[in-house]
């Protein structure tokens, strides 16, 4: 992620995601997915996978890694890199939960929005 | 800028972290493996950076005609991804394009003014494409073939048009020309030389060629000079020197290649038609090496992969230090043109003939066969195979090795009976190259199955072979068979599933001696990490042993089980609705048709299961488009019992011996809902005719002559086919459902996850099977029908969660937050 200052934007409610699903947001330009591990972590990915497109909210988590749905690619929810080898991480957005509950997600203020991604293949 | 070369000889005292510097500028095919060569010889002798132009690691530029034709996803061909670079120390600029050399200072500039110093510094730029100077290249429409980016451009553009024209007929162009012909378009080859290919055959050959693409549908234009592109914003036609046209939405130009030199020129290294080297690769200047396609060595420039595999090779040894000595004293060129439908093999140069070489020609026009060998000294010097490769083997053992030819020359073409006696895999000596690509022999291929290495994939990684295009993997699969006998075998093929090291009925009594009733508490308990296809097949496992009791976790179903559709390829779903036996109304088809509309379906179809698919709902609409439809789900998503196709029968059909549909609805209504570890499809035929396909399904049911209904188990017609085996014969409808479900459950019991009938009953056996089922020798009938009875008492149609979500959000799309102002 570039560097730049970040706003941090309120999409709802951690009860809103079942444990060990994902959801998906359309926040601003950013269509972002945001998970909740079985183990009580709350993550948030880029939306689109960047080998096809995939909606990585609709993948399945194991562990503290989402499976796209399209082709089983699966990435780090940490760092965003992708287990297989040649594709290319997904970009990854700082998570913060306020003490009533609320997912917040960290959006860079200047940066590529996700759709600026080329869908297959790009450098990272 | 510097011209003149460095006086003092390397200083390769200059160092960071004590190690010479080696820059290598072209991270393409040459570039890449150069880097693997060196890391071969001595991985800690360099600190190593690498300018790459295109933002990739690096890929295999062989298997673009494929990405282009479909038969390659890009993904699959790269060859060392980015972390590679990393992992190796290597500090890769991906997308940076260095714009000059200063050699005095010993240092490459890029475009955006860094620099970077160098002790010693490789060329690897490669070539690019040759644009004939003639108008209208600039236009929309018009493309060159050499980059990934290229093929994306392709392929995407090629789905607006009808009408493309490749213009050059080498080896690329009729890659580009067939990989066009995939996209549906109507494709014509444009060739200046009298005929196709014309470097590596000669005139009949090039005309037998020829008229092998035509019967592939792709016109050919032979000895015709394109004088201009026509369009105004983007191409409309080829206009050609003689004054005819052809219309064209599209152009590829695949005219050649040329050297990129600019880099070596501007900074004074010699250069000629490509940049100079010695037998060491070395440039003019001493501390300047190059290396590929950009190279010209002994006056021959080299645009194919071998030789610059050995140069690679070669130049790894110098720069290392580990042979000093190594020289490249030039390539044999041998090309496969691999291009589906059309087989030719040309080694070395067909059209150099002298007047003392003996010229050895055999042809057979009626299929289209023309093979041609020159023959100098009593050795091969270039030989043209097209139509049948036949003697392809032999001719290319005798190129690469240089051993005399046999006396009856003949005998090139046609071995003597007894040496063609058939020569296994076995008896192939070990030296026999395999992988063509990345000259791989047999014995290489063999130490790796002997090391453990018994799959494509672990010999690719191993060898490199099969890694190229892929032409050897067969002859590699058959290695794998010979010699992998004696390897023990990988106890994990047993599992269950990946993440539970237990088969399944050790998994089974483990489950329930422990009374584990959730995904997550056998992952918790039993496992070992966690992945989907064990998530997938526990939940499955764990549904059918405990029922009613089981812990339903939607987080552990793929995404069509959560929401009972399947998922597309842009994310959108497919609706199925059941029509029990593939029998419909006209209220039914009109209601599915009100749907279609109401929700703008992209496209509705009949599916090879006999029912309609509703392709491109989004996820949201699903419970509405459910509930209009008002019919139940077809659970054409999931591992279940999928559709039972059937033939009109005696209803209708004149040949009809029994009630197909009948028998295809009652067997639908029974099983509906029934869960597998693999999915079930199913059929019923109305007479031994079989139009309803009943001998490939996993469960067939075929009426015969007398009333009886013959059926088959374990017969497939997809990736795999296979003919299902006679289970009995028996005379009701109600035998048929039982013989049928107690097969179904016991199936269920005792495949592995994600075990097809296809393989499950050649593993269990017809017969024991038989004992089980039809005679029950084990005694478990009376289980597998109460198993029957309590699955088809517990079906729900899934659907109906549109009234009741199962879990918040289940049918839910993106929601839409706004941005807060940013002041």
């Amino acid at each position: 992620m570039s560097s730049g200052e970040i706003t941090y934007v309120t999409v709802g409610p951690v009860s809103a995601i079942p444990p060990g699903m994902g959801r998906a947001y359309h926040v601003g330009p950013h269509r972002i997915a945001v998970f909740r591990t079985r183990s009580g972590r709350v993550f948030a990915t880029a939306q689109r996978c960047p080998h096809r497109g995939g909606p990585l909210a609709d993948g399945m988590l194991v562990g503290e890694q989402v499976v796209c749905p399209l082709h089983a690619f699966r990435f780090d929810l940490h760092t965003g890199q992708c287990e297989q080898s040649h594709v290319c991480p997904v970009q990854t957005y700082p998570v913060d939960i306020t003490p009533e509950g609320w997912i917040r997600i960290g959006i860079p203020t200047r940066f590529r929005s996700s759709e600026d991604v080329s869908p297959l293949l790009t450098s990272c | 800028m510097t011209g003149s070369p460095a006086l003092t000889p390397p200083a390769l005292s200059v160092q960071r972290e004590g190690r010479p510097r080696l820059v290598v500028v072209g991270n393409g095919m040459a570039g890449g493996r150069l880097l693997e060569d060196i890391l071969a010889c001595d991985p800690q002798r360099f600190a190593i950076t690498v300018f790459g132009e295109e933002p990739y690691g690096n890929y295999n530029r062989i298997l673009l005609s494929e990405v282009l034709n479909g038969s390659q996803e890009a993904q699959n061909i790269f060859l060392n991804p980015l972390a590679w670079y990393a992992e190796n120390g290597i500090t890769l600029h991906a997308g940076r394009k260095v714009v000059r050399i200063d050699r005095e200072q010993r240092r490459v500039y890029c475009e955006d003014g860094q620099s970077e110093p160098y002790d010693l510094l490789v060329l690897a730029t490669g070539s690019k494409p040759f644009i004939p100077p003639i108008p209208g290249t600039t236009l929309r429409g018009v493309f060159v073939f050499r980059t990934l980016d290229d093929c994306r451009h392709i392929a995407s553009y090629a789905r607006q048009c009808r009408r493309a024209v490749v213009i050059g007929g080498g080896l690329l162009g009729l890659e580009a020309a067939k990989g066009l012909m995939t996209h549906d378009l109507d494709v014509t080859v444009v060739e200046m030389a009298p005929y196709l290919m014309s470097v590596q055959l000669d005139e009949p050959g090039g005309r037998v060629l020829g008229q092998t693409i035509e019967r592939l549908g792709i016109h050919v234009r032979t000895a015709t000079t394109t004088k201009e592109i026509v369009g105004h914003t983007h191409v409309t036609a080829v206009r050609f020197a003689d004054g005819t046209e052809i219309p064209a939405d599209m152009v590829v130009i695949a005219a050649g290649i040329r050297p990129n030199i600019d880099l070596a020129r501007e900074c004074g290294l010699a250069c000629e038609r490509a940049i100079v080297v010695d037998d060491q690769l070395r440039t003019s200047d001493p501390n300047i090496y190059a290396v590929g396609e950009c190279v010209q060595h002994n006056g021959v420039v080299y645009g194919l992969v071998a030789p610059i595999w050995e140069q690679t090779k070669v130049l790894a040894r110098v720069l290392t230090g580990s042979d000093p000595h190594a020289r490249y004293t030039g390539s044999r060129i041998a090309t496969r043109l691999k291009v589906m439908g059309v087989d030719l093999v040309s080694l070395g140069r067909i059209q150099d003939v002298q007047s003392s070489d003996e010229v050895v020609q055999f042809s057979e026009p009626a299929r289209q066969v023309y093979w041609k060998a020159i023959i100098r000294n009593g050795r091969l010097h270039a030989a043209c195979l097209l139509g049948d490769l036949g003697p392809a083997d032999q001719l290319q053992r005798l190129f690469h090795s240089g051993a005399e030819v046999p006396q009856r020359r003949v005998e090139i073409f046609f071995p003597p009976a007894a040496s063609a006696a058939p020569v296994t895999l076995a008896d192939l000596p070990d030296a026999q190259q395999i992988c063509d690509c990345n000259g791989v022999s047999k014995g290489t291929i063999v130490a790796a199955i002997r090391a453990g290495k018994c799959t494509l994939p672990a010999i690719g990684k191993a060898t490199r072979a099969g890694t190229g295009c892929g032409s050897c993997k067969k002859i590699i699969k058959g290695l794998i068979e010979c010699f992998a006998d004696s390897v023990t075998p990988d106890p994990s093929e047993d599992w269950y599933v990946p993440a539970v090291p237990m088969d399944k009925p050790t998994l089974v009594a483990e489950i329930r001696r422990r009374g584990l009733k959730s995904v997550s508490a056998v992952l918790q308990e039993l496992g070992h990490g966690e992945d989907e296809k064990s998530k997938n097949g526990l939940a499955s496992l764990l549904k059918s042993l405990w029922g009613k009791e089981y812990i339903d976790e939607r987080d552990a179903r793929f995404i069509n089980d959560r929401v009972h559709a399947n998922i597309q390829k842009d994310g959108t779903f497919s609706v199925v609705p059941r029509m029990y036996g593939g029998v419909t109304t006209p209220d039914e088809l009109i209601r599915i048709g009100q749907v279609a509309k109401k929700y703008q379906v992209p496209m509705v179809k009949i599916t090879g299961g006999q029912r309609i698919d509703l392709l491109g709902i989004r996820k949201e609409d699903l419970p509405k488009v459910w509930a209009d439809l008002g019919m139940p789900s077809g659970y054409a998503y999931t591992k279940a019992l999928r559709t039972v196709k059937t033939c009109v029968g005696s209803e209708f059909c004149r040949f009809g011996l029994n009630d197909s549909t009948g028998m295809g609805i009652a067997i639908e209504k029974r099983f509906q809902g029934f869960e597998f570890p693999a999915k079930v499809k199913m059929a019923v035929s109305g007479c031994p005719r079989n139009c309803a396909e009943a001998t490939v399904k996993d469960v067939g049911v075929v009426a015969t002559e007398g009333g009886e209904w013959e059926i088959s188990i374990g017969g497939a017609a997809g990736a795999h086919v296979r003919k299902s085996d006679v289970l009995c014969r028996v005379s009701s409808r109600e035998e048929v459902l039982r013989i049928i479900g107690r097969f179904l459950i016991y199936y269920r019991d005792n495949a592995k996850w994600l075990e097809r009938t296809y393989d499950f009953v050649p593993r269990i056996g017809l017969d024991k099977i038989r004992d089980i089922i039809v005679h029950d020798k084990l005694g478990l009938g009376e289980y597998l029908d109460a198993e029957v009875e309590k699955m088809a008492a517990a079906y729900v149609d899934p659907w109906l969660e549109r009234e009741h979500p199962a879990y918040e959000g289940q049918f839910d799309g993106e929601s839409r937050i706004p941005l807060p102002m940013v002041t």
